[in-house]
């Protein structure tokens, strides 16, 4: 159960950065942005691009960083990859979403994000293949930390906890200690008022995207250290970061964080109740659960 | 002596193409006064101040501030022009502090952010009190005071107000109706829309009447209130009768 727990906690952190940016999406521009998972596929398949070459033009690089199978290259990889998925965000937006935004309904832009993830998906599987990749090939053995209960845990996955809970942290004083931050969270709450009070639309948007896309491009790059990389990573992830988006509240930031982290324990714990098998069925139920008890979520809030 | 400060020339403007709400309304407001605009529901008052706000968009005629055309601007150059606008409802960021809504909207400041926030401070004194709470927790009459300071943060000479004292208790609508009344003896041009007819016209100026997304009548506020024929037809008599 302490097991069960442990890993939940290290995927809802995952989960976390993810919703992070799709909560934002979908209260600024109103639409349900089923492509937003793809986003750590194209995160995580960028820092493994930038990780080859790197260890082919510097091997001086290729290090391992203290006990995690991380090397220099990796960090480095993973900094680039979130400034290309970043700029991908952007540029989907430019190329697709703004283009349907204009001329078509909150409904057209929801069936144009399935047709973004569809593209995106197979777009990685033609590229990179339909098979796993890893940023590293060495077995990194867990440590235990308890026998009694039993409980392992890897470097790699306490690493990535921390830095998620780190960048949240980084996110949290911006949103509430800047201007920018309260613009952001302004934007988010009422986008009309915000534009009357000197906000421009256009620039906020912009940058939801870009922190959004940069946010999951890092939960990409940590769910690949920790688990492995495959096309199938928006397809697995979409509906967990839906459900963490819904449970926190649509809008709501911090309710991302917390959403991230009740879904992730959630479908880690009933792992300890059910068949394996019945675990995906977890977001589903707890979407299910919140939308007839708390419509609006934990933090979110009745809209017009 | 007064002159105008805004002037609206022949303004068309609706939210769907080919069905105006407001059809060739003119209107002026003059530099340190208070203008209402009243009119029974529908009349298109909201869209009126929406449209010089830049949030509706014209198909015809211009808006005029201090000489320079603003019509179509985007919302987020009025302060840029010293057009500030309050909206109705939802006039405030309710998950923010009242010093982070201030901050917000003194972010163009610069270096006078701290003496203008202070200043704002001076003039609202429960604002200052209540710096670091949730604006959302604040009351009706607070909320809007809030709101007016938001507006006030740009150095505005010319205020938009939505029916401020919408929703409010008698006694709160009083006093942000006097609060525009003060700005405008201290320079500041007001324009508000009202449904407060009573309260407003003693407070005001000048009053113009729109039924219909049309111009009606116009003239100053104590020559409207005392009209009987306007007192029927725009104002309902017994209101006008009782005051």
């Amino acid at each position: 159960m302490i097991q069960n727990l442990t890993d939940g906690i290290l995927v809802g952190s995952i989960l976390s950065l993810g919703a992070i940016g799709l909560t934002m999406v979908m209260h600024m521009l109103r639409f349900a942005n089923f492509s937003h998972a793809e986003l750590l596929s194209i995160g995580a398949y960028s820092a493994l691009v930038f990780d080859a070459v790197f260890a082919a033009i510097l091997p001086v690089l290729t290090a391992k960083i203290g006990p995690l199978s991380m090397t220099w290259a990796l960090a480095l990889s993973m900094i680039l990859a979130v400034g290309t998925t970043a700029i991908s965000a952007l540029l989907i937006d430019r190329l697709i979403f703004r283009r349907v935004r204009d001329k078509g309904s909150e409904l057209s832009m929801v069936f144009a994000s399935f047709g973004v993830a569809m593209i995106i998906r197979n777009a990685m599987g033609l590229i990179f293949g339909l098979g796993t990749n890893l940023y590293s090939k060495d077995i990194v053995f867990a440590v235990v930390l308890s026998r009694d209960p039993l409980l392992l845990i890897k470097p790699d996955q306490v690493f990535a906890l921390v830095a998620a809970l780190a960048i949240m942290l980084v996110l949290h004083l911006i949103l509430s200690r800047t201007t920018l931050g309260y613009a952001l969270r302004a934007v988010a709450e009422n986008p009309a008022l915000a534009q009357v009070n000197g906000i421009r639309l256009s620039h906020m948007i912009m940058l939801v995207w870009l922190v959004g896309g940069g946010l999951a491009a890092i939960a990409g790059v940590f769910y690949g250290l920790t688990n492995q990389i495959s096309p199938m990573i928006g397809r697995d992830l979409v509906l967990p970061i839906f459900a963490a988006t819904i449970v926190g509240g649509i809008g709501s930031i911090y309710g991302a964080v917390l959403g991230g982290f009740i879904v992730g324990i959630a479908a880690n714990m009933a792992l300890a109740i059910l068949p394996s098998g019945y675990s995906p069925s977890v977001p589903f139920l707890i979407i299910l659960a919140v939308l007839l008890i708390r419509p609006n979520g934990l933090f979110g809030e009745e809209r017009a | 002596m007064v002159d105008a400060a805004l002037k609206v020339e022949g303004v068309t403007a609706g939210y769907v193409p080919d069905l105006p709400i407001l059809k060739e309304v003119t209107l002026t407001a003059q530099r340190g006064q208070v203008t209402v605009i009243i009119g029974p529901n529908g009349a298109g008052k909201s869209t009126l101040i929406k449209a010089i706000a830049g949030l509706v968009s014209l198909s015809a005629g211009r808006i005029i501030h201090e000489g320079a055309d603003i019509s179509g601007i985007r919302p987020d150059q009025l302060a840029g022009h010293g057009v500030s606008y309050v909206p109705q409802m939802d006039n405030i960021f309710r998950t923010l502090t009242i010093r982070q809504n201030l901050d917000l909207a003194l972010r163009s400041a610069g270096a006078e952010a701290a003496s203008r926030l202070d200043e704002l401070y001076a003039r609202f004194p429960p604002l200052a009190e209540k710096r670091n709470e949730k604006a959302g927790a604040l009351s009706g009459g607070q909320r809007q005071f809030l709101a007016v300071a938001m507006a006030l943060a740009s150095k505005p000479s010319l205020i938009l107000m939505d029916e401020p004292s919408a929703g409010l208790s008698p006694k709160a609508a009083q006093e942000v109706l006097e609060c525009a009344r003060g700005l405008a003896e201290q320079g500041v041009t007001i324009l508000l829309v009202e449904q407060n007819v009573n309260q407003a016209l003693r407070l005001s100026d000048y009053c113009f009447i729109l039924a219909e997304g049309c111009n009606q009548v116009e003239g100053p506020a104590a020559d409207l209130m005392n009209d009987p024929v306007v007192g029927e037809i725009y104002l309902g008599a017994k209101r006008v009768k009782s005051a």
